[in-house]
């Protein structure tokens, strides 16, 4: 979905997000209560600007607003592929975004993810993965790698991999495959709004998605062993 | 006789780094615990999914600690492996350790359980920031012939202390997935000397991504971890300004370098040429010397 259709359908007239190259940013009113929007949209691939960029909206929220729940809008094809970008330490970049959604996250901000378009590997790992819930679209597509690069990769035949992601949600690509392990909290269709409004209502501060994979059949030993070792 | 980490599995490394006959494992190859994905592939398993986890003592203070098996599919974040690191962490929660330390090695998410490992590597992330949030200092150890890549990378970043050897990697894309799309000009991963340089302990240590440079020895992990006890870094906003204001007048002065070389020169370094050859110590004098320099010079 275009980005101005998206916050429309979230927000209608009521925010003033900009498009500023890829980055998204800005604030919206939600049932009285003012949110942040940040976000990346054009498939963007998150180098160190955009990563810090996006950070810099956080840490801004949490300086000037306490308490302002955060909206993470999610469209990217990973991290940037550059010899420059790892030169000058991406990872920390990217990880620093991360860490700043978990400050705000720690400081009490509830903080929502929406992918709304396309999710893969490190750039959804530090943004839409860092809230205290993610959702998405039906049409939105999350992923690491697709079938034909994970056969190469795994050197396992394509088709064994397709026949084998039917009843696995393990590797495939697929939202469904990500609601199933818990990843995703659940997709989002009709009153997008609505969808938002009861997404901060019901925001759990504790990481739960390992047991919600587990009841949902996708993940069923994560969330087991986890408590094995805390417990042992 | 040194013991080398990198040459080392992951049992001997824990057990060099804790002082004598204390660790004791937790879910160890005797519960076999395995991923339930593996066979499915036909791939084959390992009774610790290749993570080993536990606790011991570190100079007589007790730690939790992990070590991945770069020998076990590259040390791969699969659903059980990561399941282990995210107890590890909540059981820090309980137990309050001196500190958990994670000797990494691992190309990132398992690409046979992509969408476990995915979610894992963010649960790993989170369990270790709540435990960063309660003052236990968390430290990511770095040594292994696999290095630390993608999504453990993000992790290791998200620690309190990084300690790396020279032979250590630290990085986000491997140098083979980024010349595969964008061409062997991007970045040629078959230039040893470009793909060390460019990831390498010496790299990030000179450019503060690392804390502690030590040389491929296991007695010299072990002194650097000990070092470091007692010395947590809590997440905090004051924190986090400060660390984007490092990674802000990072990308100002070096945004336009093309290569480490260019960096290590503009930051001060004479004879960037000389450093692939300088031993660890060596390297640790030269960035004390840099760091004295005059700020107008630096």
């Amino acid at each position: 979905m275009n980005w101005e259709i998206l916050l429309t359908a979230l927000f209608g007239k009521t925010h003033d997000v900009k498009c500023d190259g890829d980055l998204l940013s800005g604030s919206a009113e939600l049932n009285g209560q003012t949110v942040t929007v940040v976000g990346t949209t054009h498939h963007a691939a998150i180098g160190v600007e955009l990563a810090l960029a996006q950070a810099r909206v956080v840490l801004n929220t949490v300086r000037d607003f306490p308490g302002r729940a955060i909206v993470l809008l999610v469209d990217t094809q990973g991290q940037r592929l550059r010899h420059r970008d790892e030169l000058l330490g991406i990872n920390r970049y990217m990880a620093h975004m991360g860490c700043c959604i978990e400050l705000a996250r720690q400081r009490g901000h509830r903080v929502i993810g929406l992918v709304y378009d396309q999710a893969l590997s490190g750039g959804f790992i530090t943004s839409g993965l860092m809230a205290d819930a993610c959702y998405a679209l039906p049409e939105a597509e999350i992923r690491v790698m697709r079938l034909p690069a994970m056969a190469r990769v795994t050197k396992i035949d394509e088709q064994r991999l397709a026949e084998l992601s039917k009843s696995n949600p393990v590797f495939a690509p697929g939202v469904e495959n990500y609601v199933a392990m818990g990843g995703i909290e659940a997709l989002w269709t009709g009153d997008l709004q609505a969808c938002l409004v009861r997404a901060l209502q019901d925001a759990a501060t504790v990481d739960e998605r390992a047991a919600e994979g587990a009841a949902r059949g996708g993940r069923l030993l994560a969330a087991q062993v986890t408590a094995r070792v805390a417990n042992a | 006789m040194n013991r080398s980490f990198a040459e080392s599995t992951a049992r001997e490394r824990v057990t060099h780094l804790l002082d004598a006959d204390t660790f004791h494992e937790f879910l160890g190859p005797a519960e076999r615990v395995v991923s339930p994905h593996l066979a499915l592939l036909g791939v084959p398993s390992a009774f610790d999914d290749g993570v080993v986890i536990g606790g011991g003592l570190l100079a007589g203070q007790a730690v939790l600690l992990a070590a991945q098996e770069g020998e076990f599919m590259g040390g791969g974040v699969g659903e059980v492996h990561g399941a282990k690191l995210v107890g590890l962490f909540q059981r820090a929660l309980v137990h309050k350790p001196a500190a958990v330390i994670v000797l990494a090695e691992s190309g990132g998410v398992r690409l046979h359980e992509a969408n476990a490992g995915l979610i894992a590597v963010s649960e790993v992330m989170r369990a270790l920031l709540a435990v960063r949030a309660v003052g236990i200092p968390v430290m990511m150890l770095i040594g292994g012939a696999n290095g630390c890549f993608g999504g453990m990378g993000l992790i290791a970043r998200c620690a309190d202390w990084v300690v790396m050897s020279d032979i250590g990697r630290l990085a986000m894309s491997g140098p083979e997935v980024i010349e595969s799309s964008n061409g062997v000009e991007e970045f040629d991963s078959r230039d040893r000397a470009l793909v060390w340089r460019t990831t390498g302990g010496k790299h990030r240590y000179l450019t503060d991504d690392c804390d502690v440079l030590v040389e491929d020895d296991m007695a010299q992990f072990r002194s650097a971890a000990i070092g470091l006890l007692g010395q947590p870094k809590p997440l905090s906003l004051a924190g986090l300004e400060v660390e984007h204001a490092l990674l802000s007048d990072r990308l100002q002065r070096y945004g336009d370098c093309r290569d480490a070389m260019d960096i290590w020169q503009r930051a001060g370094v004479a004879e960037p040429l000389r450093v692939a050859d300088m031993e660890a110590d060596a390297i640790v004098r030269l960035k004390n010397m840099m760091e004295h320099l005059p700020k107008e010079l630096a």
